[in-house]
This record gives C-alpha cells, sequence and structure tokens, in this order.
C-alpha cells in the first residue's frame, strides 16, 4: 500500500472541503488523490492491490451521528449514506415495506462485511472484474485508459451481458443499488454548495468509451442519503450465485409489484450480476402493466429483458440463467402473502 | 507491474499534493482562505508514524505506527496479539474477525487510526482466569476445527452470531456464519458448536 495522509472529519463541510482540496485533478473520480473513508471494504482492499492509490484518506465515520439514520420521509423512508448494511437489513420497518431492500442486504457479502459496510459506499463499491484488480494486467480500460480490455477475449464467466461496450464488459457487483433503481429511488449527495438530489438512475454511468468514469459524482461530493417514495411491500430479491452463501451475483433480479385484485397496476424489475451498472429493465416492466400473470408472460417479461444481451466466449449463460432468475422473481412475487 | 496510472496523474503530481497537505497551512493565500484551512484538522505527513491509542481487551495500548497499518497488522506485529490470524488480508476469509464495540468486523480491512476509540475484542480476552469461554469450549467439545488457523475468527464471528440473534437454526447459523471459510471443512462441526454454546452465552 502507498503512503497517504489521514485526517478525520467531524462535520460534512470539513469532508466536502478535505476531499474538494485535489479537486483540479480529481477527474477521473475513481482515480482522485483524496478518497473519502466509510467501511473501507472496498478501498482498504483496492489500496492493498495498488489498483486505488489516494494520497489522502478523510474518513467520514465520524459524519455517522447525522448521517446514519433510518427514518420516515413523506409516505416513504429515506436512508442516511452512513447506515450500516447489517442495521438497515435488519430494521423493522425495512423488512416489512420494502423486502426487496433488505434482502438486497442480508444476501450480499458476510456478517462481518454488512458490519462494517455503509450504503453510501456499498452502491460506490467497484467492479470485481479479476483483469481490473489485478495491476499485472497492463490492459485495462477502466484503471488504465485507452489500454485495451483484457476481459473481452479473457476468462470472461463473470463478466456482463447488458450495458457493454466495446471498451469495458466488467460487471457492477452490488445488490443494493438493484432495489434502489427497482424502486425510483433518489440519492442525495452533499457538496461544497450544500445538497442537490438525483434520481439513483442517474448515478451511475455505462461504461462507452469511457469506463473509468463510473459515476456522476464530483470531485468532493459525498453521498448523504438515499429516498424512496411509498411502499412497496410486494417485492423480492433473488440471488443467484455459484455458492448458497457470501458470493457475487451471477444474476439477481429485484422485483417490485403492485397487485389489485389479480391486476398488475405497476412493476419494477430491476437485474444484477448481469450488467455494468444497476440496470432497470424498463421493457421487461411495460409488458406486465394492466396483465393478469401467468407463466407465459413471465416468460416474455424474462425475454424481454434479455433482448439486447450480448454475451461472450464465457458468460453466455448468463442469459439463460438471467431469464429463469427474473421468472422465478415474478412468481415469488405475485404469491407472496403481505 | 504497470505504473501508467500514475503518471496519467501528471496534471496533479502525487507527491505535490502530499507536501501541500501536509504543510498547507503554513501558507494561507488570504485571510479568508485561512480561517477555512484552520477548520481542516491537519493531515499527518505521510512519511512519518502516528500516534494511536487502542483499547484492545479493555486496556489501552499506545502505539506508533505507519498509518497504513491496519487493526490485524497492530494487533498481531504491534501488541504480539497473534491470535487473531491472516489468511486472505482482504477481507474474503474471516480469519481475522474481532469485535469492535460487539460488533464482528474483519480487522485487515480497518484501518488501525480508524479503530481509536472503540471497544476492540480479540480471542486473547475471551478466557477468564483458567476458565474458557462458553464458545472456545464448544469448539473443543465439538471438535470444531482441523487444523485451527481460521479458529480465533470461528469463535469470535461465533459469539456475535449468537448475540445478534442469528443462531436461531442451523440454516441461520450457516447463512450467517458464511463470512468465516474453513479450509479443512470442519463446517458441521462448527455448527454444532455454535448450537450448543448458544444457551449458555444468551443465559450471560
Amino acid at each position: 500500500m502507498r503512503p497517504f495522509s489521514y485526517q478525520r472529519a467531524t462535520d460534512p463541510d470539513t469532508a466536502v472541503r478535505a476531499l474538494g482540496a485535489a479537486a483540479a485533478a480529481n477527474n477521473p473520480l475513481t482515480q482522485a488523490l483524496a478518497q473519502p473513508l466509510a467501511g473501507g471494504t472496498t478501498l482498504i482492499d483496492l489500496m492493498k492491490l495498488d489498483v486505488m492509490r489516494p494520497a489522502a484518506i478523510v474518513d467520514i465515520n465520524p459524519l455517522a451521528g447525522g448521517w446514519s439514520a433510518i427514518e420516515p420521509k413523506g409516505d416513504g423512508v429515506r436512508l442516511g449514506a452512513l447506515a450500516k448494511m447489517s442495521d438497515v437489513a435488519a430494521h423493522d420497518e425495512i423488512q416489512r415495506s420494502y423486502p426487496v431492500v433488505a434482502n438486497s442486504l442480508k444476501l450480499a457479502a458476510s456478517a462481518q462485511l454488512r458490519n462494517m459496510a455503509t450504503l453510501g459506499g456499498n452502491v460506490m463499491q467497484r467492479t470485481r472484474c479479476s483483469y481490473f484488480r489485478d495491476v499485472s494486467y497492463e490492459n485495462c480500460n477502466k484503471r488504465n485508459p485507452g489500454s485495451g480490455c483484457a476481459a473481452m477475449d479473457g476468462v470472461n464467466r463473470m463478466h456482463a451481458v447488458l450495458g457493454v461496450s466495446d471498451q469495458c464488459i466488467a460487471t457492477y457487483p452490488g445488490d443494493f443499488a438493484q432495489a434502489l433503481i427497482a424502486l425510483d429511488a433518489t440519492v442525495e449527495i452533499t457538496g461544497k454548495s450544500g445538497a442537490r438530489t438525483l434520481p439513483f438512475a442517474q448515478l451511475h454511468r455505462a461504461p462507452g468509451n469511457t469506463p473509468e468514469i463510473e459515476t456522476t459524482l464530483q470531485p468532493g461530493e459525498l453521498i448523504s442519503a438515499f429516498s424512496i417514495s411509498g411502499r412497496w411491500p410486494r417485492s423480492v430479491y433473488l440471488k443467484a450465485r455459484d455458492r448458497q452463501s457470501y458470493e457475487f451475483a451471477l444474476s439477481s433480479a429485484a422485483v417490485a409489484l403492485d397487485v389489485q385484485n389479480g391486476t398488475i397496476r405497476d412493476a419494477r424489475v430491476a437485474l444484477g450480476g448481469v450488467a455494468t451498472v444497476p440496470w432497470r429493465a424498463r421493457e421487461a416492466e411495460a409488458l406486465l402493466k394492466g396483465q393478469t400473470f401467468d407463466d407465459g408472460l413471465a416468460q416474455r417479461v424474462a425475454d424481454a429483458a434479455f433482448a439486447d444481451a450480448k454475451g461472450r466466449r464465457h458468460n453466455s449463460f448468463k442469459i439463460a440463467l438471467g431469464k429463469r432468475v427474473v421468472a422465478r422473481a415474478l412468481q415469488q412475487a405475485v404469491t407472496m402473502e403481505i | 507491474m504497470s505504473d501508467t496510472p500514475s503518471s496519467r496523474q501528471s496534471a496533479f503530481d502525487r507527491r505535490a499534493f502530499m507536501a501541500g497537505a501536509a504543510g498547507s497551512a503554513l501558507v494561507p493565500i488570504t485571510a479568508r482562505a485561512a480561517a477555512e484551512e484552520a477548520r481542516v484538522p491537519a493531515a499527518q505527513d505521510p512519511a512519518l508514524p502516528v500516534d494511536v491509542t487502542l483499547r484492545v481487551n479493555g486496556k489501552d495500548k499506545r502505539l506508533h505506527i505507519d498509518a497504513r497499518t491496519t487493526l490485524l497488522d497492530a494487533l498481531r506485529d504491534h501488541l504480539k496479539l497473534t491470535g487473531s490470524k491472516k489468511g486472505c488480508d482482504h477481507g474474503q476469509c474471516g480469519a481475522c474477525t474481532v469485535l469492535i464495540d460487539d460488533r464482528r468486523v474483519v480487522s485487515c480491512l480497518t484501518l488501525a487510526l480508524a479503530a481509536e476509540g472503540q471497544e476492540i475484542a480479540t480471542i486473547e480476552g475471551l478466557a477468564t482466569d483458567d476458565r474458557l469461554h462458553p464458545m472456545q469450549q464448544a469448539f473443543i467439545d465439538n471438535d470444531a476445527f482441523q487444523c485451527g488457523y481460521c479458529t480465533p475468527g470461528q469463535i469470535m464471528s461465533a459469539i456475535a452470531c449468537v448475540k445478534e440473534g442469528h443462531a436461531g437454526s442451523e440454516a441461520d447459523i450457516r447463512e450467517y456464519m458464511s463470512g468465516n471459510i474453513c479450509r479443512c471443512a470442519a463446517y458441521p462441526n462448527i455448527v454444532a458448536a455454535v448450537k450448543q454454546a448458544a444457551p449458555e452465552i444468551m443465559k450471560g
């Protein structure tokens, strides 16, 4: 690990100012010389691997007092960005009204990591692409822009089939983000001129020609909270993976339904483990609205969700698997007792 | 190893940034800038060791360490508490599990500096006088290890698993102990040990 200076930020202004100090060179944000430290489960890991090389660490954990509340907001809920994954997963109201959120958190990582990792850091976690994480590979457009992509024709079993470009096929690894994007959550971002709010769907950027730019966060900005409107008791997070627990998704689905008298009035479908960013399957959702659920409909929805999928040598199985995950998640959501 | 990513940062030199971060309070440009600067706690010089006091198993321990030192390395290399083990050093195996403020964490991804002011509990602090902690005894009773390398992490994790209320069924124990890998695959016996110790731990 390279040397860094360490400082604790005791209030948001201090944090934003300390992070913004290197603003001139903070593009892309992922290579910024000053990085915030929350749970550290991504940052310290990637610093040990020499993938991230910050010269300054700004410890924002002292902000948790003001930034970790789980509280009602309007007809929905507001989740502080420094709330720990484990605390949100175990929260009664989250389990009752947003099972897709609670389960996306519960099925991620391990008990230890969920105790450390925060919601804000969770959505900012970096890809698990093995070529990105191993600096002995020069060819990584995300780590080393313009150098090519070793995964494209390499061992790409874990890689994405949706939202890919010819520059990058690295999978967005998280689970919680799929729940947020499905429920039309917003993200509150605190910067030097105060807070701004953004639809969560606009936080992450597909790789395109600039895979090194992963989000629309600006230098010196911090995620301070997430908000969800309404309640979604009929919602499911289904995760298929190589082992039963403590593993990233091969394919996952966040599904939320509003069903009245057998008719689907509103439907949300988001996909994980298969895309380069948190992925909302809007074409699939459109097929569900106003319909009565049956297995044939589930199959058509699943097909629509993966209509644009592009498999490569080792990951094409994710298309067939992903469709089954979507169909099963829909069945679970329709039949769940609420 | 490629060095390209840092050379691309030439517009803003890493060395200059670190020097600036360490000495910036000395060069106020305007009165306002100086006032703002004063509110930012000084970052330490990355080249120099830092003083940190860790509270481990109920005792304050004063250390003079590199800022990069993880809690695991502080425990093992500086405090000679080698019970916590280094397996993967990347938060994937759980061998380094300790409790911070009664919550289980992986000490390999925790900076020692960031753990200052919190209660750290390690395997060394479990036994009282000649009496083993019920979870330690349960691991022996159930033959819940072979090589033993993962065991301190398993035991610390298992105690937290019980206290969290996640030891109510074998399925729960398996799910909530999944962050502790055992290459010897003593898993069935580990589940049995957690089941045995759970009632006694909950009794207090």
